[in-house]
């Protein structure tokens, strides 16, 4: 019945169809919550997943550039969001100004890594920003002596849970019948900065910038034959998908109450990275679609691998979580062997990529 | 073939997901009301560690001690409100990853527990304990060292082990006393663990007037500390101080010694096993490290015999605490005969409790009054006990063990009314004994151990 | 002074060791321009092998270098078994595919490999058996072990051979030339695919070596163990110039001096009651502890990280490198 007029009904479909996932969306938590809160919280880890995907996307889909060191800028979100409202500074900031802080520190970061490192090579970029990475990392874990700066391996604890006038997103309250925990109350706020998220990057995607990007993404040569300004607009790239990360990164502080430096570690870049591979370079909902699939990997292994063991070996004999890091690790080098275009490849892209370079 | 078709179906697919998803919720509490027969009240208690990854072992250990304390309270019956009470263990493993940590927190607090034990880590106890908190759910872990857990303020959260502030403090008096040092060097790894247990010896060291060296640092996968050794050997340090894991304090002293470094090696308890042997052969041997709490062999006969005969293995580490903090939270609950933890979280504040690991007070923050810490040696290949330090104050392990038997026999005596058989009392004091006799202490043990035979064999008839 | 010639000695004994895995990496890149990430985990690979044997054989009567031995000859096929593997599997496919697509799959192997070897080896940090007994020599009041030694001179040993092969043989004379040109070499009849087969089998005997250097050096594995290796081994490589042997050798030897001295001397460097100068603030705790280091050794991972970067930048050919860097 769906598919039978697709004509002169298309654009009530189209509203049909966005109302639909709308709603859904927003029953979803309550849906959830049914299940257990739990779920509702990973489903929040998993839509941080997605700003991250989508941040990285941006320099690596768009722009073309291999960041192995993306985690940092998630970090510095956290780091800033945890030291500006925390009892370790005695700051409490709320968050509205907080998250612009966090962005605009996180893409002050992205501009300081990012301006020295991007005469370089695609490879030798790489691994460059791997470096990177791993060094904001040891600095945040050794910034506690001799002046306490960032409580080194520590973490900081108490971290403030977001505020928005009396309402408290640690708590649980009740609206109209409705019972809005904690995490179902940052499941709201999440979507609604995903949406803000989606819409600036589709906007990206189809403005000057974002053509800009493809056509250094190509060829850098040519583009800068073209009248681009190649160095600017890749610091850009770097910039946004480092203002991404850094809000992430802030809301995963809020979230979490607690923070410290190995959660920012080499693997999560990675874990990033098989996410934006895995969905599609270049493509908004292939990445979307990626960072979904692998965020509830883990889960859906604990539920189906594990007891599937139990019951067929009597013990278990690959744990979840090192079949989930094999699965990070087969999806990159299988994608780029069979569709490196990602599951979901934007069109342009699989034109890209069949024709050889 | 066109994007509102696409659109569309994608809804229709995700809304069913929805639907089906809210009607699973349906069944859970239908179960829930199911299985508590009518006189049959089943109360869960949580249990969270890593049961899979790095330390797996350690968090099958805790549960394992959680279990066991589930187990027998269960086969002693429990009486709450007039209603036979089931306990029910929720075993979850948080791969000892804060993130996982939280998620997994969250999935208790959802499965509406009565109380938690866990989790084994301070990295992911802390993030848990607030979720725990804000629920309302007391949580005991039995093995989280860090002094933050506790200084956070958090209403209901409890340990029963040592903090790191505790057992830093420890190690280096049983260094000052023994090895009488001038100048000390402290290393650590860069974790939370390490620095923290670090800074603890380094702020005591200090306060007694002893001269300690800029902190030097590797990192938790370091094998390479030969640059910072040889730094460290250039200032002729008395002793080193290492905070740190067996896997990089093995290669540490091994090269330590290579150098030609002649001083004093002391290590916390997570570079306090048989493990520092293996990695470094004789150069290990002669190192002192300390444990939160009592060793493992000297909890009590009847925790002993009872893991042993319940898992047909001996508990590793940790596994008295979880024990203990089961216990307490059980223990709470009968007095308050209530399994609200609205209603057993004043009387568990106030716990007065003879468990496994000795009587076990809370302080106003949660933290265990007078916990133990216990020192020891590497001798032969194997680390052993050599003082436990309670109260300020070092005992031999063989008169630890001896006066615990004896406080142990006492309580037995006192509960014989109420429950327990005097054969039962008497076989207790009598392997308790027995224990002391293996650690060649006690000399009138044999004397004992016929008369506590003898009272087997009547028993056994 | 003797702490000086100590921090020398410790330098050059692990700049030993990023050599050998440097060339690895250096003659892979040298030929196709790629960084075989997964280089490090091959290292890891060869030493839990040689662990294997060399515990297996332990204790069995076996004389001990006839057990070293052993481990090294099972290591090495092992290692090349895996590096050809790596070679026709994940990176013969993308041979002509856009640049970063063999760099996410060495990521991506990587990661497998680790996690295989996670599975044979499990997740425990192993200890590698000491069946020799290691003797300390004292030079100078610092100390050298047997065992650094013999890492020290068959590493150089290992280049001497390498270069042998690489100017002095057919197979050397046909890696050099599709290193420089491979359509130019295809036509002069040689097998660029052979020849980069066996590039990759020479690195992976090397990492073989390597890996058994440094679990019998440190007394320890683990399956995490190659890929920091890996990393910094890379960064030596590209310090010596990328694609050069001798560049390698140099570089590994520089990046382990600087690695040992850096954290040796930074926290003497960085002590802030050297200040003629003091703020309050830093008087004071100066005059409780003696010291107020800004930067300790703590920062030493930093160095390596530090050295790509800027010869990265200010030098992107390396120390001895030609000018490869524009190419591709």
């Amino acid at each position: 019945m769906v598919a039978s007029s697709p004509g002169n009904n298309s654009a009530v479909l189209r509203w049909a169809g966005l109302v639909l996932v709308g709603l859904t969306l927003l029953a979803l938590p309550f849906a959830l919550a049914g299940v257990g809160t739990a779920w509702v919280r990973i489903t929040n880890l998993a839509i941080l997943f997605i700003f991250l995907s989508l941040g990285l996307n941006i320099v690596v889909g768009y722009a073309g550039l291999l960041d192995l060191g993306y985690i940092a800028f998630y970090a510095v979100g956290a780091y800033a969001y945890a030291l500006l409202a925390s009892p370790h500074f005695g700051l409490h900031l709320p968050f509205w100004a907080i998250l612009p802080i966090g962005a605009a520190v996180a893409c002050l970061f992205g501009v300081l890594l990012g301006a020295p490192t991007l005469k370089l090579r695609g490879d030798y970029l790489a691994i460059v920003t791997l470096g990177f990475g791993e060094i904001i990392r040891i600095f945040l874990n050794n910034l506690s002596s001799p002046f306490n700066i960032t409580a080194g391996p520590q973490g900081i604890t108490l971290i403030d849970p977001v505020r928005v006038g009396a309402i408290t997103f640690g708590r649980t309250d009740i609206f109209v019948g409705l019972v809005f925990s904690g995490p179902v109350k940052y499941y709201y706020l999440l979507l609604l900065l995903l949406l803000a998220v989606i819409v600036i990057n589709i906007r990206l995607q189809h403005s000057r910038i974002g053509r800009a990007w493809e056509a250094i993404r190509e060829d850098e040569i040519a583009a800068r034959a073209c009248g681009i300004n190649t160095r600017n607009i890749k610091l850009l790239a770097f910039a946004m998908g480092a203002s991404f990360g850094g809000v992430a990164g802030g809301m995963f502080s809020a979230i979490q109450g607690f923070i410290s430096p190995e959660s920012f570690v080499l693997v999560e870049s990675i874990m990033v990275l098989s996410m934006v591979v895995l969905g599609g370079m270049g493509n908004i909902w292939g990445v979307i679609a990626g960072a979904l699939l692998l965020s509830f990997v883990p889960e859906i292994l604990r539920y189906t691998v594990e007891p599937v063991q139990r019951a067929v070996f009597g013990r278990m004999l690959v744990e979840p979580e090192v079949i989930r890091m094999l699965l990070f690790g087969l999806a990159l080098v299988l994608m780029m062997r069979f569709r490196p275009a990602g599951l979901f490849p934007s069109r342009l892209r699989r034109r890209e990529l069949t024709q050889e370079t | 073939m066109n994007t509102a078709v696409k659109t569309l179906t994608l809804s229709v697919v995700a809304a069913l997901a929805v639907v089906g998803c809210g009607k699973k919720e349906e069944p859970a509490p239908a179960t829930q009301a199911v299985a508590p027969a009518p006189q049959e009240m089943v109360v869960k208690l949580g249990h969270v560690g890593p049961l899979t990854g790095g330390i797996a072992h350690l968090g099958k250990d805790n549960e394992n001690g959680a279990r066991l304390a589930v187990d027998e309270a269960n086969a002693a019956g429990v009486m709450l409100g007039g209603q036979k009470v089931k306990f029910e263990m929720v075993a979850e493993d948080d791969q000892a990853d804060p993130k996982v940590g939280t998620t997994v927190a969250q999935k208790l607090v959802d499965a509406k527990v009565a109380g938690v034990v866990g989790h084994l880590n301070s990295g992911t106890t802390i993030p848990a304990s607030s979720i725990y908190s804000q629920a309302g759910i007391p949580m005991i872990s039995g093995s989280a060292t860090n002094p933050k857990l506790t200084e956070q303020g958090l209403k209901g959260i409890f340990r029963v082990v040592g903090r790191d502030d505790q057992q830093g403090p420890a190690v280096a008096n049983y260094l000052m006393s023994n090895a009488k040092p001038k100048t000390v060097a402290v290393i650590d790894d860069a974790t939370a663990y390490g620095e923290g247990l670090a800074n603890e010896v380094e702020k005591t060291l200090k306060a007694a007037g002893i001269k300690v060296l800029a902190r030097e640092k590797g990192t938790d996968k370091t094998t390479d500390w030969k640059a910072v050794l040889t730094k460290v050997k250039g200032a002729r340090p008395d002793a080193v101080f290492y905070g740190g894991m067996d896997a990089t304090g093995g290669p540490l002293i091994k090269q330590g010694r290579e150098l030609g470094i002649k001083a004093v090696f002391a290590f916390g308890d997570g570079a306090c096993t048989d493990k520092m042997s293996e990695l470094a052969g004789a150069a290990a041997e002669g190192l002192i490290c300390s444990q939160a709490g009592i060793p493992v062999q000297a909890a009590s006969p009847k925790f002993l015999d009872g893991y042993k005969a319940k898992f047909g293995i001996d508990p590793i580490l940790y596994a008295p605490f979880t024990y203990d903090a089961a216990g307490l939270i059980i223990d709470a609950m009968k007095k308050a005969d209530s399994a609200d933890p609205a209603k057993y979280l004043p009387l568990l504040e106030k716990s007065s409790y003879q468990g496994a690991s000795g009587r076990i007070e809370f302080d106003d923050k949660g933290d265990r009054k007078d916990a133990e810490m216990t020192i020891f040696a590497m001798k032969g290949g194997k680390v052993e006990p050599i003082a436990i330090i309670k109260g300020g104050q070092s005992h031999t392990v063989g008169d630890y063990i001896k006066a615990a038997g004896e406080s142990m026999a006492a309580a037995g005596g006192a509960a014989m009314d109420a429950a327990k058989s005097a054969g039962e009392a008497m076989k207790e004091a009598g392997s308790a004994v027995k224990e002391a006799g293996k650690e060649g202490v006690a000399a009138a043990a044999g004397v004992v151990k016929e008369a506590a035979d003898k009272a087997k064999a009547a028993v056994g008839k | 002074m003797d702490i000086f010639l100590q921090q020398i000695i410790n330098g050059l004994t692990l700049g030993a060791v990023y050599a050998i895995v440097a060339l690895g990496y250096t003659m892979v890149y040298g030929i196709i321009q790629l960084i075989n990430f997964a280089h490090g985990e091959v290292v890891m690979i060869g030493a839990m092998t040689a662990l294997t044997v060399i515990a297996g054989l332990a204790g069995s009567g076996v004389p001990p270098l006839v057990i070293v031995l052993a481990g090294v000859l099972a290591a090495v096929p092992v290692c090349m078994a895996v590096g050809y593997g790596l070679e026709r599997v994940a990176y013969r496919p993308l041979r002509h595919a856009p640049r970063l697509s063999p760099l996410i799959t060495a990521i991506g192997m990587s990661i497998v490999l680790q996690h295989v070897a996670m599975m044979v080896w499990s997740r425990n940090f192993l200890a590698f058996p000491q069946i020799f007994p290691n003797p300390v020599f004292f030079v100078g009041g610092a100390a050298i072990t047997g065992v650094q030694i013999t890492i020290i001179v068959l590493s150089l040993l290992i280049m001497g051979a390498l270069t042998a092969v690489v100017f002095r043989t057919r197979l050397g004379t046909a890696m050099r030339a599709t290193a420089e040109n491979p359509e130019v070499a295809r036509l002069m009849g040689i097998d660029c695919d052979r020849v980069i087969a066996l590039t990759f089998i020479i690195g992976a005997g090397l990492a073989a070596v390597a890996g058994v250097m440094v679990g019998s050096y440190y007394g320890i594995a683990h399956y995490t163990m190659g890929f920091v290796l890996g990393l910094k081994a890379f960064s030596a490589a590209v310090l010596g110039g990328i694609g050069n042997i001798a560049g390698a050798m140099l570089g590994g030897f520089l990046l382990g001096l600087v690695e040992a001295l850096g954290a040796g001397y930074i926290g003497d460097l960085t002590n802030l009651c050297h200040l003629p100068w003091q703020p309050d603030l830093v008087a004071a705790r100066c005059a409780a502890d003696g010291h107020l280091v800004l930067f300790g050794s703590n920062y030493q991972d930093v160095f390596a990280f530090l050295v790509l970067i800027g010869v990265l930048m200010f030098r992107p050919e390396g120390l001895l490198g030609e000018r490869v860097g524009q190419r591709a």
